[in-house]
């Protein structure tokens, strides 16, 4: 998030767009409630009509994967009727001809084909956002697991600084990360393309300093990313896997196929705390502690570094996943791996990291510490691009509106849209074994709208087949207008139903998110 | 006698980062109380962070290292599991080279872990197949 989770409150205008707020974020909406009861006004764009978009000012009803095409009309009316900040534009952002050059093939009457949004609501959106004074965006996994999910957060970012709606108290763009340490493992890169603290592989000098601290030579090349492990494991390319605390065989897109590439390896490594589906193909499987058995740092949404404490001992023989690592490390011969403690293993990050240079394990014993903070008396960045971006200008990049990659046909002619259900969390390894959350609810379901279900004589409560190109599945049928007709629902987290045995595999060609918000697929009556 | 005390940490699920207290009874945690000072949640919780002390305790946690053997998964010693590995990883990376390891941190993993195994996967092994499941 460019803003803190807080400094929602004081926005006079929020557009929520591809978040389902309040099941899946909800202290983040409460922030949001709050703001709207101060007299703000709550734009939702979703595919779906959440919750949260039952309270909203203004609901666009858009198509599956017409995120591109709607933000693009907004810009194109904004920008025909002078609504844009054009002193913004002119001091701090570059580009912006060819961004309206783009913007020419959006009229109003197209986008409105395209995303099924009436012209009127896109004329009032676009209003209601680019004219108040304080307007944030905020964002979920429905504009990233696309594959346009890079092409749909530049768009967001084309129209944050569009409207000057950017480097403000209460005005950004607000990412909301689904799980608890989504900014931190990116920040740490646990990813293919650079080094911690998004510093480049390519950089002589970065790579040099790591070199040093480290005492080894770094391979530059690129890694892999997870997708494309995936598949290399197939060619025969990866042969050992370190899997600490995921459970791809339930989280990945189409899992049958994910689960023979596992199969295939010479090595699977899992570290984890409960026997998921992922350990049930391991060779070894380490016995990792909970969050409540050991000490450590997660990073907010709102890049805030907080503590996570021991409070009890570690339950049976298992043991911190830092001195897992270690262990494997030392059995290996390996130096560079003798830490006491976390705090140790955070200075380490501390010394490396210039995001992270002024943060302590002192310093964020009550209160975290939002990053980039270069230098121990440097207070909390609360909001980012105050009065540059880290680049200089802003660069607009237009994008034009792509269809998804799997749409519905006459064999399969229903979209299905994946997603959270409130009451549980990821692929349910923690949630399903938490009693009040299983008395909840504690098997998967498929939401489908009262034409459609009128259509093919589905009655609430009855069992659905649900098959598209990749497997089928049988779940449940709940009648609701939630989702718009031709269009269905299921939740991710029950791996007995796996979504996952459905979704298509396509990907972002960019950062290779795959889209988990539309495939095609069809729905059979289970006998 | 009861010892009762209370620890301030971070919610374990979504990536709000509420603060929470989890409440501790001679050494099991038996309840989550939100934190006001926490400016994030200022005393609220969802449901999810209201019950997250209780999969801790949960039957079902892993409690020993375990590896294949004959097919099957057997409760074994740390020491044979890191053997193992070590031995495991060795011969693979020495006949097909660094790049046919790969690695998957996790969202759900803290900075200090996903930076170690990040570093063990560039400086130990020597490849950057490195990526989280936080995409998904
Ligand atoms: S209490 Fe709820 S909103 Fe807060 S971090 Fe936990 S899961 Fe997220």
């Amino acid at each position: 998030m460019t803003n803190s989770v807080e400094e929602l409150e004081d926005a006079a205008c929020i557009m929520i767009i591809g978040s389902n707020t309040t099941a899946s974020h909800p202290i983040v909406a409460m922030h949001i409630f709050r703001a709207k009861e101060k007299g703000a006004k709550i734009i939702v764009i979703d595919p779906r009509k959440t919750h949260i978009a039952s309270y909203a000012d203004l609901y666009l009803a858009e198509k599956s994967g017409t995120d591109v095409a709607i933000i693009n009309g907004l810009l194109h009316i904004i920008i025909k009727e002078g609504w844009y900040d054009k002193q913004f534009v002119e001091e701090r952002t570059e580009g912006f001809v060819e961004l309206k050059t783009l913007l020419e093939e959006y009229p109003p009457a197209r986008v409105a084909e395209i995303t099924g949004v009436p012209e009127a609501q896109l004329r009032q959106a676009a209003e209601m956002f680019a004219k108040t004074k304080q307007s944030s965006i905020v964002y979920c996994m429905g504009i990233t697991q696309h594959t346009v999910g890079v092409d749909n957060v530049l768009s967001l970012a084309n129209l944050s600084m569009a409207t000057g709606h950017i480097g403000k108290w209460a005005s950004g763009v607000n990412p909301l990360r689904g799980q608890n340490n989504v900014q931190g493992s990116t920040d740490m890169a646990a990813i293919p393309n650079v080094l911690p603290g998004y510093q480049s592989l390519a950089d002589d000098a970065v790579v040099s300093k790591f070199e040093a601290a480290w005492g080894v030579t770094l391979p530059r090349k690129p890694g892999l990313t997870l997708m494309e492990i995936m598949g290399a494991i197939g060619t025969g390319g990866i042969k050992a896997l370190y899997v600490m605390g995921e459970n791809p065989a339930v989280s990945d897109p189409d899992i049958q196929h994910v689960k023979k590439a596992l199969e295939a390896l010479e090595l699977l490594i899992v570290q984890d705390i409960f026997p998921t589906e992922t350990v049930a193909l391991a060779h070894v499987v380490l016995p990792a502690v909970s969050f409540a058995e050991r000490d450590g740092t997660f990073v907010t949404t709102d890049r805030r570094v907080q503590r996570i404490r021991k409070a009890i001992e570690p339950i049976g023989d298992t043991r911190p996943g830092w001195q897992i690592i270690c262990d494997v490390a030392h059995a290996m011969g390996a130096g560079g791996f003798d830490f006491a403690s976390p705090s140790e293993i955070f200075a380490e990050i501390a010394s490396l990291v210039p995001l992270y240079a002024g943060i302590s394990y002192e310093r964020i014993a009550e209160n975290g510490i939002q990053w980039p903070c270069p230098t121990k008396d440097a207070p909390s960045t609360v909001f980012l691009h105050k009065d540059r971006f880290s680049k200089g200008l802003g660069t607009f990049k237009p994008v034009a509106y792509k269809a998804p990659a799997e749409l519905p046909d006459e064999e399969y002619p229903f979209i299905l849209i994946t997603g959270r259900d409130g009451f549980h969390f990821h692929t349910g390894s923690m949630t399903r074994r938490s009693k009040s959350l299983t008395a909840q609810i504690n098997r998967c379901y498929v939401q489908i709208h009262p034409l459609d279900a009128k259509k093919l004589k589905i009655k609430a409560g009855q069992m659905i087949r649900l098959r598209s190109r990749r497997g089928a599945i049988e779940v449940e049928a709940r009648i609701t207008p939630i989702v718009q007709s031709g269009s269905v629902f299921v939740p991710f987290h029950f791996a007995e139903t796996a979504a996952n045995v459905l979704t298509n595999p396509a990907l972002d060609p960019v950062v290779k998110i795959p889209e988990y918000k539309i495939c095609a697929v069809k729905l059979e009556k289970a006998t | 006698m009861i010892n009762y005390h209370t620890v301030y940490t971070t919610c374990p699920y979504c990536g709000t980062g509420c603060g929470m207290l989890l409440e501790v009874m001679n050494g099991r945690l038996v309840g989550v109380l939100p934190c006001k000072t926490n400016s994030i949640n200022q005393g609220k919780l969802c449901i999810k962070g209201w019950s997250a002390h209780e999969f801790v305790h949960s039957p079902e946690r892993l409690k020993k290292p375990l590896l294949r053997k004959d097919g099957r998964l057997e409760e074994v010693e740390w020491d044979e599991a890191l053997s193992f590995i070590a031995s495991k990883l060795k011969a693979i990376t020495q006949t097909h080279g660094p790049d046919s390891f790969a690695a998957l941190s996790s969202a759900k993993c803290t900075n200090e872990e996903n930076y170690l195994l990040q570093k063990f996967t560039r400086a130990v092994i020597g490849t950057n197949n490195i990526d989280h499941c936080a995409r998904l």
